[in-house]
């Protein structure tokens, strides 16, 4: 089974943003980068495939040089091959950077054959879209369904599922097929120390894409405004319990 | 608790880390009230170094203070039930390194830790998992433990606050400090102004942007200290500990090891130096983790991952890495902490650049020092005011912890200079010295001569021998004793341009002077007094020289070494009604010695001064000129020997050598570098010196150096110095004698360099009365006496001449005898030679 995976370098959630003064782009010099979340987890759910039904993974972005972390990250998880199409680091819009994916994913398949099943995340941390694996399964010619929090592969056909309130959307999709998958489908796997040290040995193909900007223009970063959190302290020590007892019965736990 | 800010205090501390909290914990324990902490973070963990630290403690130390410091912080934390006792093994892959845990086993009986050497066979006993085949050996410390710093920083806390002395506000910026003449009058926070008499900055990384806040410095950077979390691994979740095995430092490759729980930490002190600007640590909101726990920098630690698997293969190569981090600790130009009040500002204080393993003991050390007026253990290796000017420098500082920071686990020989930073300071005569292939050594950045290569002729001429072992002969030459033996034949010239030189001036200034030295100081004028100067318990501050040049004119002269903290000392004594002014006069002169029997003969053919034993007679100074050069002229010398040190301004310093070099050459002059009126000269006249011999744990009784009548006049420690005289001393200051240097293991001789343990001959460690043990404090050529000397402080039972004792150097015992109990000469007892 062929799996590519796309993932997208993305400042590491968890601290606040802070802008640059003409608001045009994040100021990155203390913020750690990762892999967007929900492609964190496409990785980990294609290396279990192939763990499951043998074949290979190959992890493909489009960004800026040091994106070569991110790729060499999801070679120390699992995945046999690394892409990379370079741009000056500014971020693309989406359908920029559909077009230049699905241009590489074909001239890929033309050499290598198909790859059974493309995942991407439903969508970045960092910009949303929601669109980027949409638009590359459209330009492909291949079916493809978002939101996806579990996979199955029964023969030629991948099954996924998607939540809801009520349970669980069932889609069935024939293969070869394109996914956007969301964090939760699984718990991705850290690196071991020998596949780090692999990962640093293994050679990532390099591209300059071709830049055809699409409609989706950006004025400006804004903050959102902080909401005010309040604490409430229930006690100190021991006389603390029957507070924290009484909560939980509020909150429906007990 | 976070909330509105008093509107006063009697003592701010900023910082609520490990120090930050041992210092209002003990702050309060003396008797302080009205403390308030502040801290810009969350409580129990603000965010700084104490929240990722390693947190374990391998107690022994080359370095006496830093050992003195960590065994009361680990009994600290002990009583305070959070210390828990693992072990740990220090491995050694090369013989190099071999060689190193033997001298550690020095080190480790000197302060009382039990340390044993083990075999890679003993070392897979006790640590399963290690890969044994790559070690030649290893160093087992029974007492290194691991604690909880966040928990030991609450008990601090809740101690001080039950005791209503501490208000903690955390949560809270500071965004300055107040001053006024000089000395600290509040600190404003985001949320109000505290009106405070004494300030202490323990806020670890940010404490160099808070101390700039007031106009001081604090000499520290932010380094990255890279550590992983690598799990889950079996073996260590059996175990069902947290530390069920000790903890693994492997020196040779900079790394270490330690368990924790179903985890194994691996940190790394090997990878590239990497700072970071106090301004630019990322606020709390800002960082992922923490403002200290900054992104991991992979390809830093890509070598380190080989080496840990290398070591322990068969539990790392499963385990996945959960948790990488660029941690942020502290590191100074010379890797000691920073302690004591502020040079610039009086009553703000520094408990900055301090480690776990040290935390609490150095947060007793500054507040029995802001308490009693110095603390109980001698606290000069990490003194804030130890730097001068010029080593309070981002470019400096940056400099030397990037070379020491590699040598964190390094094999660092005690004599070893630096190689950044160097041809900073440089004498008049630097071009002269140059030309005679001086060998420069530093001394608070002066480069000063410790040899000179072209003296190497007289090697053979008087028969010197060489050392046999390279590790003896490293950062040494046989030209020194070569030296010494040409300058008590005929004469030396010195390079003495780093002295440090102050002058009093002003009506109080009698008054002042005799408060601050034990020996009487209201000499004639021309007359001088060599001194110490002691804390308020008596012990030494300070061993320097006083000159009355006029009735309200003193000048004292210290070393390079001790010269700043002496300045701060002084300064900070100076009585506030202006009536005594003091000036630094280092630059300003220019010092050259001249020692030797024929030094008279060669001073006195360049003037008509009369330079007789009658017209100037030992220990007086006058003013002489040489043509037209104004010099002052000092009957002295560090080698107890006839001679003078001759001073002129700076600029007139070439000329002067120039003058007395081409004087000298028919009367055999010799240029004589600090190997022999450092080490050989004064160990044959048994010269104490500041910081080998003399210490404020020690008293002048105890160092031989009481006289026989003290003066009426008050001066700091004169109740606890006539009380020592009163009693018994519990340990004299001795000379000693090595009896064979012949190495029982590999059967040549060997040369001892310092510190090594005093012990019965049958291994049994010697302690005092007061449980200060018994070592080598110098040990050095005596050439003039035909012996290798050492000196020591004995108990009286044992002070006794004749006495045979040994000494343990490299793990191996050898038989040493004491010579002299006191301070009576080995080399001319009567002084005739330089008071003749």
């Amino acid at each position: 089974m062929r799996t590519l995976v796309c993932i997208k370098r993305v400042p590491a959630p968890g601290a606040r943003i802070v802008l640059t003064d003409d608001r045009q782009a994040i100021d990155a010099r203390h913020l750690p980068f990762t892999t967007s979340p929900h492609e964190e987890c496409a990785v980990e759910e294609a290396v279990r495939l192939k763990e499951q039904h043998g074949g290979s993974v190959v992890v493909m972005t489009l960004g800026p040089a040091e994106a070569e972390e991110q790729l060499r990250y999801a070679v120390s998880v699992g995945a046999d091959e690394a892409a990379l199409l370079v741009t000056d680091g500014a971020d693309w819009d989406p359908q920029a950077t559909a077009a230049a994916l699905a241009a590489k994913i074909e001239l890929l398949e033309a050499g290598d054959g198909w790859f059974d099943l493309i995942l991407f995340g439903n969508e970045s941390a960092d910009s949303g879209g929601y669109q980027v694996g949409i638009r590359v399964a459209n330009a492909l010619d291949r079916p493809v369904v978002g939101g996806i929090k579990g996979i199955d592969i029964e023969g030629e056909t991948i099954v996924a599922r998607r939540e809801t309130d009520a349970g669980f959307e069932v889609y069935r999709l024939p293969l070869p097929a394109v996914v956007a998958v969301k964090e939760g489908i699984n718990l991705p796997r850290y690196p071991t120390l020998p596949s780090r040290l692999r990962a640093k040995k293994v050679e990532v193909s390099s591209s300059s894409p071709d830049h055809t900007p699409g409609g989706l223009r950006m004025l400006r970063l804004v903050n959102p405004p902080e909401v005010a959190s309040s604490t409430t302290i229930l006690g100190q020590g021991p006389e603390a319990a029957s507070a924290v007892a009484d909560m939980f019965e509020e909150l429906g736990l007990l | 608790m976070s909330g509105d800010v008093p509107s006063s205090a009697s003592v701010v501390v900023i910082g609520a880390g490990i120090v930050g909290n041992s210092v209002v914990g003990h702050l309060a324990e003396l008797g302080w009230r009205d403390i308030v902490q502040i801290d810009k973070g969350p409580l129990p963990n603000p965010g700084g170094s104490t929240g990722h630290a390693s947190n374990f403690i391998f107690p022994v130390d080359h370095n006496k203070e830093m050992a003195m410091l960590t065994l009361d912080s680990q009994r600290q934390y002990e009583e305070m039930g959070v210390n828990v006792t693992c072990g740990g093994i220090e491995v050694a892959r090369t013989e190099e390194r071999m060689e190193e845990l033997r001298r550690r086993m020095s080190s480790a009986k000197n302060w009382d830790m039990e340390a044993h050497l083990v075999t890679p066979a003993e070392i897979k006993e006790l640590v399963p998992f290690i890969n044994e085949e790559i070690l030649l050996g290893g160093c087992y410390f029974p007492t290194v433990s691991a604690v909880d710093s966040l928990r030991a920083g609450t008990i601090f806390r809740e101690k001080a606050t039950g005791l209503g002395a501490l208000q903690t506000v955390a949560n809270t910026e500071i965004l300055g400090i107040e001053t006024d003449r000089g000395r600290v009058t509040a600190v404003v926070t985001e949320k109000g102004r505290v009106g405070a008499e004494y300030v202490v900055i323990a806020c670890g990384v940010w404490s160099p942007r808070i101390a700039r806040m007031a106009g001081a410095s604090i000499p520290l950077t932010p380094t990255v200290h890279q550590m992983i979390d690598v799990g889950p691994i079996p073996i260590l979740q059996e175990s069902g500990k947290e530390l069920a095995f000790p903890i693994v430092r492997d020196m040779d490759t900079f790394m270490y090891e330690r368990q924790t729980s179903g985890s194994m930490e691996v940190g790394s002190y090997a990878h590239r130096p990497i700072f970071h600007s106090p301004d630019e640590i990322p606020s709390i909101a800002e960082a992922r983790l923490s403002p200290t726990e900054l992104p991991f920098t992979d390809d830093d630690f890509d070598a380190q991952l080989e080496d840990a698997l290398e070591l322990m293969p068969d539990i790392l190569s499963g385990a996945e890495i959960k948790y990488a981090i660029n941690g942020l600790l502290s590191l100074t130009p010379d890797a000691m902490p920073l302690i004591g009040e502020t040079v610039e500002v009086r009553n703000l204080w520094s408990a900055a650049a301090i480690w776990i393993k040290e935390g609490p003991g150095t947060g007793r050390a500054v507040a029995e020092w802001m308490t009693n007026g110095y603390p109980e253990l001698d606290p000069h290796a990490s003194d804030i005011a130890r730097f001068y000017p010029y080593a309070r420098t981002e470019h400096h500082i940056r400099a030397r912890c990037a070379e020491h920071f590699n040598k964190t686990y390094g094999i660092v020989h005690p004599r070893e200079q630096w190689a950044s930073e160097r041809d900073k300071r440089l004498s008049p005569v630097h071009s002269r010295t140059a030309e005679l292939g001086a060998v420069y050594f530093e001394a608070g950045g002066w480069e000063r001569p410790h040899w000179y290569e072209s003296n190497a002729p007289l090697v053979d001429h008087y028969g010197i021998e060489d050392r046999p072992h390279e590790w003896d002969r490293r950062w040494w030459s046989p030209i020194q004793n070569a030296e010494h033996l040409a300058m008590r034949e005929k004469v030396g010239l010195v390079d003495l341009a780093p002295f440090v030189i102050f002058d009093f001036t002003g009506p109080g200034v009698v008054d002042f002077i005799q408060r601050m030295t034990v020996n009487n100081a209201d000499v004639a004028v021309g007359r001088s007094v060599y001194t110490p100067l002691l804390t308020g318990s008596g012990g030494f501050k300070a061993d320097l020289t006083v000159l009355r040049l006029a009735e309200e004119h003193f000048r004292v002269i210290t070393g390079a070494f001790d010269g700043p903290r002496d300045k701060h000392w002084f300064r900070s004594h100076l009585p506030e009604d202006g009536s005594v002014h003091m000036s630094d006069s280092t630059s300003a002169y220019t010092t050259i010695g001249v020692w030797g029997p024929e030094a008279r003969n060669l001073v006195s053919s360049i003037t008509d001064h009369d330079l007789s034993n009658e017209a100037f007679p030992y220990g007086t100074t006058q003013a002489v000129d040489f043509g037209s050069i104004n010099a002052r002229l000092f009957r002295i010398s560090y080698v107890g020997d006839l001679g003078w040190e001759v001073y002129v301004p700076t600029e007139a310093g070439r000329l002067m050598w120039d003058s007395l070099w081409e004087a000298g050459h028919d009367l055999g002059v010799v240029a004589v570098g600090a190997g022999v009126y450092g080490t050989t000269g004064r160990l044959e006249k048994g010269y104490r010196l500041m910081g080998s011999e003399l210490e404020s744990e020690y008293n002048p009784v105890e160092a031989g150096l009481a006289r026989p009548r003290v003066k009426d006049h008050d001066f700091v420690g004169k109740e606890a110095y006539l009380a020592a005289r009163e009693e018994e001393p519990a340990a004299i200051l001795c000379t000693l004698t090595v009896e064979d240097h012949v190495s029982p293991r590999d059967g040549i001789k060997r040369y001892p360099t310092g510190r090594e343990p005093i012990t019965t001959t049958d291994g049994g460690r010697i302690v005092d009365r007061k449980g200060r043990p018994s070592y080598v404090t110098t040990a050095g050529a005596g050439p003039s006496v035909g012996k290798f000397l050492l000196m020591a402080y004995l108990p009286p039972e044992h002070a006794v001449v004749g006495n045979d004792l040994a000494m343990m150097y490299m793990n191996e015992v050898y038989p040493v005898k004491v010579v002299v109990a006191g301070s009576t000469p080995l080399f001319d007892p009567d002084d005739a030679r330089m008071k003749g």
